[in-house]
């Protein structure tokens, strides 16, 4: 009947719905990837796993909390205490958490230093922006289900910052919370939103995949490869064995995490349960909030500008917002910054600076602190959008090789 | 609009047709029907009804003594009610209205000058300031450092306005009402 390489039952299938073919075409054999892949292209299927891991223990979870003011916290402790192996899959999920964002961290940076980001590949990139959004808020909510102090008083701020919108503020602010504070239909609606979230992501992420494949994965030179040359590979067997053993060393590193340094992560005020009467002397979001909680504190020119709160929330939305545009920031048509000398320094000054807001994210308002809160987002926005198109307009790059196997080898055959 | 359409018989007509009519009546009245059955949507996401009735909370201010606080709760949200000591009604009524941020006299910020009665919410990100701490005497904030003075009025820090005081009526000299108003 039709043309393709099954079967027996897998031949009838196929003919009927070619789900074999699609997935020997997305992870296996039919994939053309480029040969040169180092490690830091194993964040992207981690990231993966990672999501799986989250939706599993989650499901888990949510048959034994009980989603109200007055059992929510009792139900955790109960999760952790009574329920068999409850404390593992919380500590999963609470730890899985924290890996998700750090996985993905390095699979934007990645991003940035390759110049993943770049023409044919920028909607990819949006896509993989918007997933991040959506974990952001997953994980937002997700952090106020136990219903700890830290958990009630990360509801309230993160809330409040709607009322910075002028006019309206106050009615977002309420119609987001459901009450005049944050309170037990707020914990209702964040539970419903938790659960919603991530198949929001699994939706985005199967698109993000679709967009990869229409150009294929970047690779560490920066340069096109066309499939079928000495420059590619079949995905299966060779990066499914790299990936496999990429997530061998996460999976190490994650129960060291689970079984070790299970809090390590979380804050002791969210053992406290939430009281709306006492706000916890220091709050601190998660620490992959920290870089976008100092940009929020760092506008603080009230003499200079009206409403410097709602300046302060839209320099955090903007952090982000950012990314959305820089493929059209960043016009060099060099994508690797292996051929980018100058633009290899800045890169690396703009991830030290990050880590420095996010030092600063979990110090208190004063002193020097707000000082460098103030450095470090400007010079972050000063990157994104003044360095960047600087660097993408006069920097002298260095020539780029023909194909991946040029600096190897001299003439490149072509297999048929 | 398509300039050109055709009429009810089949031949070339110019301008506006019964067909461009029906389409902008359809899409309207259909626009109107989405939106209608949206609109429940989110409305359920505003305070319901049992948390819209928590209009009004009594309270006993008789064993307050002067340079006491106490917190107590009006539609969910804590509000704080202080016994100022002459002191902080003397500085805070000194203070020149060109130092504020947010300018309010004192006298328009209470009923009785010995009792402050406010909404104990920052104006920044919603966190509960801590009395008689900070530089001017009165809150502190701990959230994001915004120090208010001995009237509640913002002088330092992130937050925009100053506490906000809320309505309430005294009923005698021992017992406030908040959330009410002056008849």
């Amino acid at each position: 009947m039709a043309k393709h390489k099954y079967t027996g039952i897998m031949g009838w299938i196929e003919d009927r719905l070619p789900i074999f073919s699609l997935l020997d075409n997305a992870v296996g054999t039919g994939y053309h990837t480029p040969k040169n892949l180092n490690y830091w292209w194993n964040f992207g299927s981690l990231a993966g796993f990672a999501l799986v891991i989250q939706i599993i223990t989650g499901i888990i979870l949510a048959m034994y909390y009980n989603p109200s003011a007055a059992g929510a916290f009792e139900s955790i402790e109960h999760i952790m205490r009574d329920v068999n192996y409850g404390w593992l899959m919380r500590y999963v999920h609470s730890n899985g958490g924290s890996l998700f964002f750090l996985v993905v961290f390095i699979h934007v940076f990645r991003g940035l230093y390759y110049g993943s980001f770049k023409a044919p590949r920028e909607l990819l990139w949006m896509l993989g922006l918007v997933i991040l959004l959506l974990m952001m808020m997953t994980a937002f909510t997700g952090y106020v289900l136990p219903w700890g102090q830290m958990s009630f008083w990360a509801a309230t701020v993160i809330t409040e910052f709607f009322s910075a919108i002028p006019g309206v503020g106050t009615d977002v602010v309420e119609w987001l919370r459901g009450s005049f504070a944050v309170d037990n239909a707020t914990l209702n609606r964040f539970y419903s939103f938790h659960y919603l979230f991530p198949f929001l992501i699994v939706g985005i992420v199967i698109v993000h995949i679709w967009a990869l494949h229409v150009h294929g994965s970047g690779n560490p030179k920066g340069i096109n490869v066309k499939k079928g040359t000495s420059d590619t590979i079949p995905f299966h067997p060779f990066y499914t064995v790299k990936d496999l053993f990429g997530m061998g060393v996460f999976i190490v590193i994650f129960a060291v995490l689970v079984f070790y340094y299970p809090n390590l992560m979380s804050h002791p005020d969210n053992y406290i349960p939430a009281n709306p009467g006492v706000t916890p002397p220091h709050i601190v979001p998660e620490w992959y909030f920290l870089p976008f909680y100092a940009i929020l504190r760092a506008v603080t020119w009230e003499h200079l500008i009206p409403n410097a709160k709602l300046w302060g929330v839209i320099a955090m939305a903007g952090s982000i917002m950012i990314l959305f545009v820089i493929p059209w920031i960043d016009k060099s048509k060099v994508r690797s910054m292996t051929f980018r000398p100058l633009s290899r320094i800045f890169f690396w000054i703009m991830v030290a600076d990050v880590f420095l807001l996010g030092v600063v994210g979990a110090m208190p308002v004063d002193g020097i602190w707000i000082y460098l809160g103030q450095f470090g987002t400007a010079y972050y926005f000063l990157h994104f959008t003044v360095i960047l198109y600087l660097l993408g307009k006069y920097e002298k790059t260095r020539p780029l090789p023909k194909s991946i196997s040029e600096p190897v080898i001299r003439s490149e055959p072509v297999i048929q | 609009m398509a300039p050109k359409g055709k009429g009810t018989n089949g031949a070339p007509h110019e301008g506006v047709t019964r067909r461009d009519f029906i389409h902008v009546l359809t899409g309207a009245v259909g626009g109107i029907a989405v939106g209608a059955a949206i609109w429940p949507m989110i409305d359920q996401m505003n305070p319901s009804a049992d948390i819209l009735a928590l209009t009004t909370t009594e309270v006993d201010i008789s064993q307050i003594d002067v340079g006491q606080s106490i917190t107590v709760f009006w539609q969910k949200k804590p509000v704080f009610i202080r016994h100022r000591t002459e002191q902080e009604i003397l500085e805070a009524e000194a203070t020149p209205l060109s130092e504020l941020k947010d300018p309010q006299t004192d006298q328009s910020r209470r009923i009785k000058p010995e009792w402050l009665i406010m909404v104990g919410i920052c104006t920044h990100l919603g966190c509960i300031p801590i009395g008689e701490r900070g530089e001017y005497g009165g809150w502190f904030c701990p959230c994001h450092g915004s120090h208010y003075d001995t009237s509640g009025r913002i002088r330092k820090g992130p937050a925009p306005t100053n506490l906000l005081v809320p309505d309430y009526v005294f009923d005698g000299d021992d017992k406030i009402i908040i959330g009410a108003r002056e008849a």
